[in-house]
């Protein structure tokens, strides 16, 4: 078969798997995202039995496979603990390359939180200090990019 | 445990683009020549596990495509959504828990799809996926969390890009076959800092397939079996910051479990080789660290002196690894047919000498999550 | 020497169309509460876990992973096992097999799906050829209305044949306090519900549930000490043999999947007469027709008495089989959950633990999972150890 294959070219066929999805935030995850878009507010979650503060705040800590309990409101500053700075484009990304990931620590919480960080790029490093730059009121609509990103303080 | 062995392998040459063949093509031809590799008839083979990922090939029960390709008609059959390293684990459970022999079968066509979206599809859907994360960025926030914690440099991952691809040249079934300096990692194009392109595997397409017999079952093969001494897989936590991305405890934890069944106490001193799942030059290093071959943040220095090298004390990806091919879900599983090719004394131009135990390793999720560590011997216990 | 394995404790959530209160993550804890509670153990208690769901009814990519914080799988072995609607029962299969080899003690097997956040039929007809069937053959609906037809003609059943299932399996629903349709339901309402594909109507299939269940698998020794009545796995066996759908077009050959997977299963149980033997048998019924064709596959009855056998209440609740108790899928259809949900409550019956739903005396139980192309699972569970 592939000797006469050789001189043509293979057909394809395109798809692609176009399933609509809605996925629920849940209880938790609902009242996290109520807060950017309605106040501005980072909350976390704190685990009864381990103390470790979430964000995004979950019902279950993993570790202790526990609820967490307490309701806890974050700074909306925060210490960039890794970050990459990204220089190809993709449909995926909801800005145009260059811009960078960081993993942001942010005040009150023991884990990272993962966000944009769209200017200064060359000003990063390991330890900077950044804040959450929410979007216009208009434009929020609970939704993890009602933090528009952080900029490097 | 009882003994096991694995007794037939096989894996396509790993390409960019395979366009001959289907994915049931590719799983056709390395189960008819593993079965061929053993000297086993499709009788002989009681049971199939094959390796499939609904994303990757664009379909729900993407299962569905293989099992006839796979042998399967009229048999047992299950099927492993991961990389095959876990799809051969479940293939020896069974293997230990009642069948004589089991095919563990894995394919993909990278070339079919978008990485990018496919990966994407593993992050949280609510906080992380609109993002736009997938593997390139995820894994550039684990190099440079690595490389800020103990002081590496990106020359410290080039040099595991230019030892690996070196390697790939002696290998037939290698995708890229590279003549590769540092300067050419360090000049390759910026991707997601620090992760230039040569540190990053290709998208290949291939599949390949191994059979796992027990004790009474092993003597109707043909070959030299290779002997499962140990096994062991873990998952770390789901979200990338809930992690510490520097240090890899879910695969501390896999090898551990791994060496105790295999009476192993000094990894260094009972193991001859590694075949690891180097998707990323920096993950060489890192997982060595995590295997427990050295100290946290000295896998590079092991490199430096020349431990990874083929002339060295511990060979690491004599094959040219997953940086030289890298057919996602297949290449946990060809690391373990890498290793079995090493442990019979068949790896041609890419063989270590005298290799007696070998640690074969596959991963899955985002960087690194989950573990999956594979003691083989050539002799039994 | 394969170790031997029972199911010692099970937990589902309360199944519901929808469930916008939780996660998937959230959703499977419920169930793996549950399941730990029921065997007194907790999460730490946990040598490994198995999961299993259908990838683009959620769109999430390595299910294993994300579930982490659900399942409570940080720091332990996890893997994902799918096969479609079969996946539940290749779940409770793996599971099954990580003890038998004797590399773990105590398993958690899980299947889940939340149906509510897709378009499920969208989402199916993936399944298909991309170039081949998709466009022309495609989704469950029809491919099942296509057997009904050729069962019908082939043997002279009827509509109302078909709607006695339903009525069955519903009215068994309301002994179910997990069960997703909990209303009553008579002939006629089969009968004039809103016709889909030719014979299918809207109450002879399953509905779309959000929901989770989750199973304890346990080694010999260890599972007497987690169970007063452990529930032995005696035999599983699995054909998935078409990969076409224009391949399964000899239905006039029954399910041949069910038939020799069942007859395998029979023989590593000493089964030789299964509608006696058997004391109950949660079946993966998608839809009313295959109430009475399939048991045929079985070896309940004859080929082409089906109808008959249903009809004279052999497979009711108090009959020589009672046939899903729980009130099947036609009542609670979470997908990857659904099969692993058959194999839960055939252990339930076997654990003495069904409630309002319990049979007086389950010595032996059968659990099926369908899905693919005309794929079949079988397990069959006792109380004896073995
Ligand atoms: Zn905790």
């Amino acid at each position: 078969m592939e000797k006469w294959l050789e001189h043509v070219e293979p057909l394809t066929f395109k798809g692609q798997i176009a399933v609509p999805y809605t996925w629920w935030a849940g209880e938790t995850g609902s009242l996290f995202l109520m807060g950017l878009r309605d106040k501005e507010t980072i909350m976390g979650c704190r685990c009864n039995s381990c103390g470790t503060v979430y964000v995004p705040p979950r019902r279950t800590c993993a570790q202790c496979f526990t609820d967490t309990g307490e309701w806890v409101q974050l700074g909306n500053k925060g210490t960039v603990q890794s970050y990459t700075i990204v220089r190809f484009s993709h449909p995926l990304q909801p800005v145009e390359a260059p811009f960078a990931y960081a993993m942001i620590q942010l005040d009150g919480a023991d884990v990272s939180l993962v966000h944009l960080i769209k200017k200064d790029l060359d000003k990063l490093e390991k330890g900077v200090r950044v804040r959450a730059c929410f979007k216009e009121k208009s434009e929020r609509k609970g939704h993890i990019l009602d933090i528009d990103g952080f900029e490097i303080i | 445990m009882d003994n096991i062995a694995i007794v037939g392998v096989a894996q396509t040459k790993y390409a960019e683009r395979k366009k001959d063949k289907t994915c049931a093509d590719l799983v056709f031809d390395v189960t008819r020549a593993a079965m061929e590799d053993a000297g086993l008839a499709l009788e002989d083979v009681d049971n199939v596990v094959t390796v499939s990922n609904d994303f990757i090939d664009g379909r729900t029960i993407s299962s569905m495509a293989v099992g006839d390709a796979a042998g399967a008609h009229d048999k047992n059959i299950s099927t492993v959504e991961g990389d095959g390293a876990f799809g051969a684990l479940y293939g020896a459970m069974r293997t230990l828990g009642g069948f004589g022999t089991t095919l563990v079968v894995a394919h993909a066509k990278g070339s079919e799809g978008d990485v990018k979206f496919i990966t994407n599809g593993m992050f949280e859907p609510i906080y992380q996926r609109l993002l736009g994360l997938e593997s390139i960025s995820s894994s550039a926030l684990q190099a440079r969390m690595y490389m800020d914690r103990y002081g590496l440099t990106e020359e410290d991952f080039a040099r595991v890009s230019v030892k690996n691809h070196a390697n790939g040249k002696n290998n037939p079934y290698a995708h890229l076959q590279l003549d590769v300096t540092v300067d050419d990692v360090m000049n390759s194009e910026k991707l997601a800092d620090p992760l230039k392109k040569l540190d990053c595997s290709p998208v290949s397409d291939g599949a390949a397939a191994i059979i796992i017999a027990n004790e009474s079952h092993i003597s109707k093969a043909k070959t030299k079996p290779v002997w499962v001494r140990g096994m062991a897989h873990c998952s770390d936590a789901y979200l990338l910051g809930d992690r510490d991305l520097a240090v890899p405890q879910s695969l501390a934890a896999a090898s551990k479990k791994a060496y105790t069944m295999a009476g192993i106490n000094d990894p260094m001193k009972s193991i001859d080789l590694v075949e690891l799942y180097d998707a990323f030059s920096y993950m060489e290093p890192m997982w060595l660290e995590g295997m427990g071959f050295c100290e946290a943040g000295k896998g590079a220095t092991l490199l430096d002196q020349g431990v990874t090298a083929m002339s060295g004390a511990l060979p690491v990806n004599p094959s040219g690894g997953v940086l030289s091919s890298h057919a996602m879900l297949v290449a946990g599983l060809a690391r373990i047919i890498e290793s079995v090719l090493q442990l019979r004394g068949e790896a041609g131009q890419r063989q270590v000498e005298n290799a007696k135990t070998a640690l074969a390793h596959g991963i899955n999720g985002a960087c690194g999550q989950a573990h999956c560590v594979w003691i083989l011997g050539n002799q039994k216990k | 020497m394969a170790q031997k394995v029972a199911i010692v404790g099970t937990g589902q959530t309360d199944h519901k169309s929808h469930r916008p209160d939780v996660t998937g993550q959230e959703m499977i804890r419920e169930a793996v509460d549950r399941a730990l509670e029921d065997c007194g153990i907790t999460i730490r208690d946990i040598d490994a876990i198995v999961i299993g769901n259908m990838d683009h009814f959620e769109s999430i990519n390595y299910v294993d992973n994300w579930s982490i914080e659900g399942s409570g799988g940080f720091m332990k072995p996890i893997m994902k096992v799918t096969t479609g609607g079969t996946t539940g029962a290749s779940v409770a299969i793996a599971a099954y097999y990580h003890v038998a080899s004797g590399m773990f003690d105590r398993v958690l097997a899980i299947g889940w799906e939340k149906n509510s956040e897709s378009d499920t039929t969208g989402a199916i007809i993936t399944c298909s050829d991309p170039i081949w069937d998709r466009f022309s053959y495609s989704g469950a609906i029809p491919s099942l209305a296509t057997e009904a037809t050729a069962y019908m003609k082939q043997y002279g059943a009827t509509q109302e044949d078909a709607a006695r299932v339903a009525v069955r399996d519903r009215n068994n629903a309301l002994n179910n306090p997990h069960a997703h349709l909990q209303r009553p339901i008579t002939l006629e309402d089969v009968m004039s519900s809103p016709m889909l594909a030719h014979p299918i109507k809207l109450l002879d299939v399953c509905p779309r549930t959000d929901g989770a269940c989750a199973v304890v698998f346990a080694a010999d020794g260890e599972a007497q000490r987690l169970a007063k009545k452990p529930a032995w796995i005696h035999a599983s066996a699995v054909r998935h043999t078409y990969s076409w759908f224009g391949d399964s077009t000899d239905y006039d050959a029954g399910l041949v999947s069910l038939a020799r997977a069942s007859q395998e299963a029979y023989k590593k149980a000493g089964i030789t007469d299964p509608s006696r033997e058997l004391d109950v048998a949660e079946l993966y019924l998608p839809y009313t027709y295959a109430g009475i064709k399939w048991i045929e596959d079985l070896k309940f009855c004859g080929r082409g008495e089906g109808a008959k056998f249903v009809r004279e209440g052999n497979t009711n609740m108090d009959g020589m089989i009672p046939v899903n108790p729980s009130g099947g899928v036609i009542s609670t259809n979470c997908i990857g959950a659904t099969a692993l949900l058959r194999v839960a409550e055939a252990s339930i019956q076997v654990m003495g633990k069904g409630g309002k739903r319990q049979l007086p005396k389950v010595n032996k139980a059968l659990a099926t999972g369908f899905g693919g192309c005309f794929w079949s699972d079988v397990m069959i569970l006792g109380a004896e150890r073995s």
